[in-house]
């Protein structure tokens, strides 16, 4: 058995086992649409909100979700395990490589 | 070489989300040994090749990354000696009595510009490499998974980066082995590479938005052979891996990279070269960032550049 996990923002789905987590699902076939980082719940870039369906979440750092957030519906994709379809957005996002976000810097620091 | 002032690093500890699925992690799978735990529940552990009681400290906690990085340093008159230094700097700066970590002497602990806690001791409990002093073998038996052989050095990410490292190079004698330089001129450092003995680095520090962030913890290897066995380890065990293996132009190592349970980076690399404190400094500019970093593919990647914790 499997479940679809849709994701609003792309239109992108992908089937997901009853007990994997979302992330892995998505990687494992090779498909897009969530941003892919420590894959273990640290570093927050694949933060979503779950809109509808059912799911269990593991462990994960109270820097990216707070307890208020994830009685919300937020969650982490790479912690999180579906028990039926969902409709996901994905709302954490990968930030801005070293080469822009340095000009960036750059530009503040220089009061450009 | 005489090795004088602050002398390696000692010992890194990390903020873990769950303690079973972190040791499954660090001890059989990299091959870190444990060594001592405490009554605040932190579990301690080292390389089979460390001579000392520690080098990593493990405390659950709600979020990941790095509580602080520790160095040794040859004596406590050393001690006294930095710890006043700091405190001319500016340092917030704490002493830590002895066996607030088991096994570790008196503690200084300082803030940084760039929002990371050090600290230096002196004084630590011998525990040995496994295969004592008389007559040795080369290497213990029974040695779990990667059978990493020490912890190296720690990448960090923070915004201060000029602050940081002044405050290595003129406070605590570190030289400057590396660095690179970005913006229309090339005269804005965007990170630096630190060593306080003979390695390419001890510490490596890079310029980003916020403040006290972990890149990773990084741990040695002897050869490239031992890190394609790391990625074989990482691949049974479904371990995440970020990238690698592969070599970087900076320092030269040849590495991969990889996520613990919590999310924390991990970095297992092999060579480098020798430097003595009247080689030249390397310089990287920003168009060749690229190879810098990934020496085969010559490209960045956006996940090693911008997940931290
Ligand atoms: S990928 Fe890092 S928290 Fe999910
Ligand atoms: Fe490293």
């Amino acid at each position: 058995m499997t479940f679809t996990i849709q994701i609003t923002d792309s239109g992108d789905s992908f089937p997901c086992k009853p007990n994997e987590m979302l992330l892995l699902a998505m990687v494992r076939l090779g498909r897009k649409g969530i941003p892919v980082g420590c894959r273990n719940g640290g570093c927050g870039v694949c933060k979503v909100h779950v809109k509808s369906g059912e799911y269990s979440n593991g462990k994960m750092s109270r820097a990216h979700v707070t307890e208020q957030e994830e009685q919300d519906g937020y969650a982490l994709a790479c912690r999180c395990q579906p028990s039926s379809d969902l409709v996901i957005e994905v709302v954490g996002k990968m930030r801005k490589a070293v080469h822009p976000e340095q000009a960036v810097v750059i530009k503040t620091e220089r009061g450009e | 070489m005489a090795m004088t002032g602050v002398l390696r690093p000692g010992h890194v500890q990390l903020r873990v989300l769950d303690m079973d699925a972190s040791l499954t992690h660090y001890v059989e799978r990299m091959g870190l040994i444990e060594t001592a735990r405490d009554e605040q529940g932190r579990v301690y552990l080292k390389g089979w090749d460390e001579q000392d009681w520690f080098s990593v400290v493990l405390r659950e906690a709600d979020e990941p990354g790095m509580d602080f990085m520790a160095f040794k340093v040859d004596s406590t008159a050393t001690l006294d000696r930095l710890e006043q230094g700091l405190r001319e700097f500016g340092c917030k700066v704490e002493r830590i009595p002895a066996g607030e970590l088991k096994h570790c002497g008196e503690r200084v602990r300082f803030d940084s510009p760039m929002g990371h806690f050090f600290e230096l001791y002196a004084e630590k409990d011998f525990k040995g490499n496994g295969v004592g002093t008389l007559n040795p073998h080369p290497w213990p038996e029974d040695l779990k998974g990667m059978k990493v052989n020490r912890f190296d050095h720690c990448l960090l990410y923070g915004d201060d980066l000029d602050g940081s490292v002044k405050l290595f190079k003129d406070v605590l004698g570190f030289n400057e082995t590396e660095k690179v330089m970005a913006g229309p001129n090339g005269d804005f450092q965007i990170a630096s590479f630190l060593t306080c003995g003979m390695k390419a680095h001890d510490i490596a520090l890079i310029r980003h938005a916020e403040k006290g962030k972990l890149h990773h913890a990084s741990f040695l290897l002897k050869s490239w052979e031992e890190v394609l066995h790391a990625a074989d380890i990482m691949g049974r065990y479904k371990i995440p891996i970020d990238i690698g293996p592969t070599r970087h132009g900076i320092t030269r190592g040849r590495t991969i990279y990889f996520f613990d349970p919590s999310g924390n980076r991990n970095e297992t690399f092999c060579d480098s070269y020798d430097w003595y404190p009247d080689h030249p400094q390397i310089t990287w500019t920003e168009d060749e960032l690229g190879g810098a970093i990934f020496y085969h593919n010559q490209s960045l990647n956006e996940r090693f550049l911008s997940v931290v914790t």
